[in-house]
């Protein structure tokens, strides 16, 4: 684009010189990047939908792939036992985890960018302890199947995380800065405050349901019905969408406040539209897998080594990669004892949690 | 919103408006009305000419900060008005404000690791056009990318474009950030406290670029110092604040005199000429000498 005959030739080659050197995210660099991330994922999906309970040859897998892609009956007898569980389980579990992985890596980034915080991650601070306190007082309540048109469970979970996500925002703040020790120090208590209200719901509901909720809890992803991924996709897809338009908000808002609003940032307004989204998504996620730590947190970092700080890319790429983190992390739950399976929630802290420990080192030691 | 920018950049060039007027503004922060009732600023009434640098001096905790950002839009005065180029900043968006003036802030802390040139493109923000259907994504047109390699130019950090900019010294940081603000291609720029934490060569680097981007760009400059003489030798014009009241405006040789920094910072100094400029200069009296 710096070719244009609007510009002096000496002086579009001397952009070009640090345009094309990698010091910028140009639309070339863009395409290739999100390009080559997408092609991967296809390739991590297709992999993964071989493993599970029973192993199911590649070939099988293709065919059950074209079957769904002609829209063919997807229930139809004529599929055989292979068929029945890529179509009907493994096809939707895997989409399913793939959007969840993708939605946390993208909330973690936002949240990291709101916060000036690279440990910042809805499950570190609260956020997603907030959105399952609202489903599970929806469950207890039994809205969640009184009125099956409304989706209670998001919507509870919407609140529950916009609420939490407000409070850790209120305590953590001293004089219109946002410190990583209070930062944390705040998420921990919120979340052992609302964990132990969690638990005070499980132990007063009937234990078989209960179990479930446990279960949903600790996080685990499980195969949605067509159409209730279909509402998802556009769900989740469409808050991400609306996250990417505000790419270069956010990498403004990194400067911090100040500066953001030197620059003409309506800092306030564009904050809580920020929060707002995050907790949309959140309540969305935590309602259909539970809580599923430390994606939004590892993911957005590793990224951010990879391919630099620029939100226009990091964020698609994040979201490309927790995707692909999380389909795999399912896939290893759900083969490591089987026929049982491990909830993903459990795989992913496993993963997650020594690296964020790491982090946390890192940060000490470059402070002394 | 009234004017747009590109009018309201044209009158404080144009029409001989002055580029910054302040009439009777008091401020104080929301936390400090509840213990006693003193204003951060008191009755502060002054403009800057379009393409003079004025100094802000004045002991620690005067309000030279505060002032700063109110001009900037960043606080709001309790009371008076602050005219940017004729029209109340009040009456302004951030984003009007900001195709116009830029800042340079005292602190500067990059959390995230993003290039110098990705910082300097981030100045191109207030000019840029967010159309709600374009996703984000590029939109770094040939403007932007030509004001980014002028301010990168200009600065001396071209050189560095690809670096990381928490890998930078001080002093390049600093030039990095009066870059980003170059970039917004403002008519007036405010910095705060720009040398300090800087040695000797990075002060006289960072203040003779002022003084030629005032003179290349024609660019208005408010400059909050601590060192009185830098403020001397590298202002057009001195304000003094004491406890958030205006004291004294006017040349370095009207300001900056002994019996003024007596009344002001309550010490006495010795005040004598430049040898090679002739403007005040000021050294600390012989202390308690320890050998005797």
């Amino acid at each position: 684009m710096i070719d244009s005959p609007m510009l002096p030739p000496a002086t579009a080659h001397a952009v070009s010189q640090w345009t094309k050197a990698g010091a910028i995210v140009t639309l070339h660099r863009w395409l290739l990047v999100i390009g080559g991330l997408i092609v991967a994922s296809v390739a991590v999906l297709v992999m993964c939908l071989q493993f599970g309970a029973t192993r199911v040859e590649m070939r099988a897998v293709m065919e059950a792939i074209l079957t769904v892609f002609h829209g063919e009956h997807i229930d139809a007898d004529g599929l055989g036992t292979p068929g029945i569980i890529m179509v009907q389980i493994r096809l939707p579990r895997v989409l399913m985890g793939f959007l969840v992985g993708g939605s946390l890596a993208g909330i973690g980034v936002t949240l990291q960018a709101l916060l000036r915080n690279p440990l910042a991650d809805p499950y570190v601070l609260g956020v997603s302890s907030g959105a399952a306190l609202g489903a599970s007082a929806a469950m207890l309540l039994g809205i969640g199947t009184a009125f099956s048109l409304v989706p209670a469970l998001p919507l509870f979970g919407f609140l529950g995380g916009l609420l939490s996500l407000v409070l850790i925002y209120r305590l953590a703040q001293s004089q219109g800065r946002l410190p990583v020790h209070s930062l944390l120090l705040a998420g921990v208590i919120l979340n052992a405050i609302l964990t132990a209200l969690i638990m005070f719901i499980t132990s007063i509901m009937d234990p078989n349901r209960s179990a479930g909720l446990m279960a949903w809890l600790m996080g685990s992803l499980t195969a949605p019905s067509y159409p209730a991924l279909g509402v998802f996709v556009l769900y989740t897809v469409g808050v991400l969408a609306i996250l990417m338009h505000k790419a270069q908000t956010l990498n403004v808002l990194t400067l911090g406040e100040e500066i953001a609003r030197s620059l003409g940032i309506e800092t306030e307004w564009v904050k809580k539209q920020l929060f707002l989204l995050t907790a949309l998504l959140t309540g969305a996620v935590v309602s259909v897998s539970g809580m599923i730590g430390f994606v939004g947190m590892v993911i957005p970092h590793v990224v951010r080594m990879l391919i630099g700080s620029d939100h226009r890319l990091l964020l698609p790429g994040s979201a490309l990669i927790g995707g692909m983190f999380l389909v795999v992390s399912d896939t290893i739950a759900r083969t490591l004892l089987a026929p049982s399976e491990i909830p993903v929630g459990i795989v992913t802290a496993l993963a997650g949690g020594p690296f964020f420990l790491y982090l946390l080192l890192c940060r000490k030691d470059r402070m002394n | 919103m009234g004017k747009t920018a590109v009018e309201l950049g044209h009158s404080v060039l144009a029409e001989g408006n002055p580029a910054l007027r302040v009439v009777n503004l008091f401020f104080r922060y929301s936390t400090t009305s509840e213990q006693g009732r003193t204003w951060t600023l008191e009755q502060v009434s002054f403009q800057v000419a379009a393409g003079e640098i004025l100094g802000i001096v004045g002991p620690n905790g005067s309000g030279k900060s505060s002032l700063l950002k109110v001009l900037a839009g960043l606080l709001r005065p309790r009371n008076g008005i602050v005219l940017l180029g004729g029209q109340p900043t009040r009456q302004l968006s951030q984003h009007d404000i900001a195709r116009v003036m830029a800042v340079v802030p005292q602190e500067y802390v990059q959390v995230f690791p993003f290039t110098v040139a990705e910082t300097v493109l981030m100045g191109r923000f207030p000019h840029r056009t967010q159309h709600f259907w374009s996703i984000g994504l590029g939109n770094d047109t040939d403007k932007d990318l030509v004001c980014a390699h002028q301010a990168m130019i200009e600065t001396d950090v071209l050189s560095l474009a690809d670096r990381l900019v928490s890998d930078l010294s001080g002093g390049e940081r600093q030039r990095v950030v009066i870059a980003r603000a170059l970039a917004q291609e403002p008519q007036i720029l405010l910095l705060d406290e720009p040398t300090a934490f800087l040695d000797i060569s990075h002060q006289i680097e960072i203040c003779s670029l002022i003084a030629r981007l005032r003179a290349e760009r024609q660019l208005t400059v408010v400059l909050v110092s601590h060192d009185l003489n830098i403020a001397s030798q590298y202002c057009d014009r001195v304000l003094m604040l004491k406890e958030g009241k205006l004291c004294r405006i006017g040349t370095p040789g009207e300001t900056i005199k002994p019996d003024v920094l007596r009344f002001v910072y309550g010490c006495d100094v010795v005040v004598d000429a430049h040898p090679q400029t002739g403007r005040p200069r000021v050294t600390m009296p012989m202390g308690v000498n320890p050998t005797r």
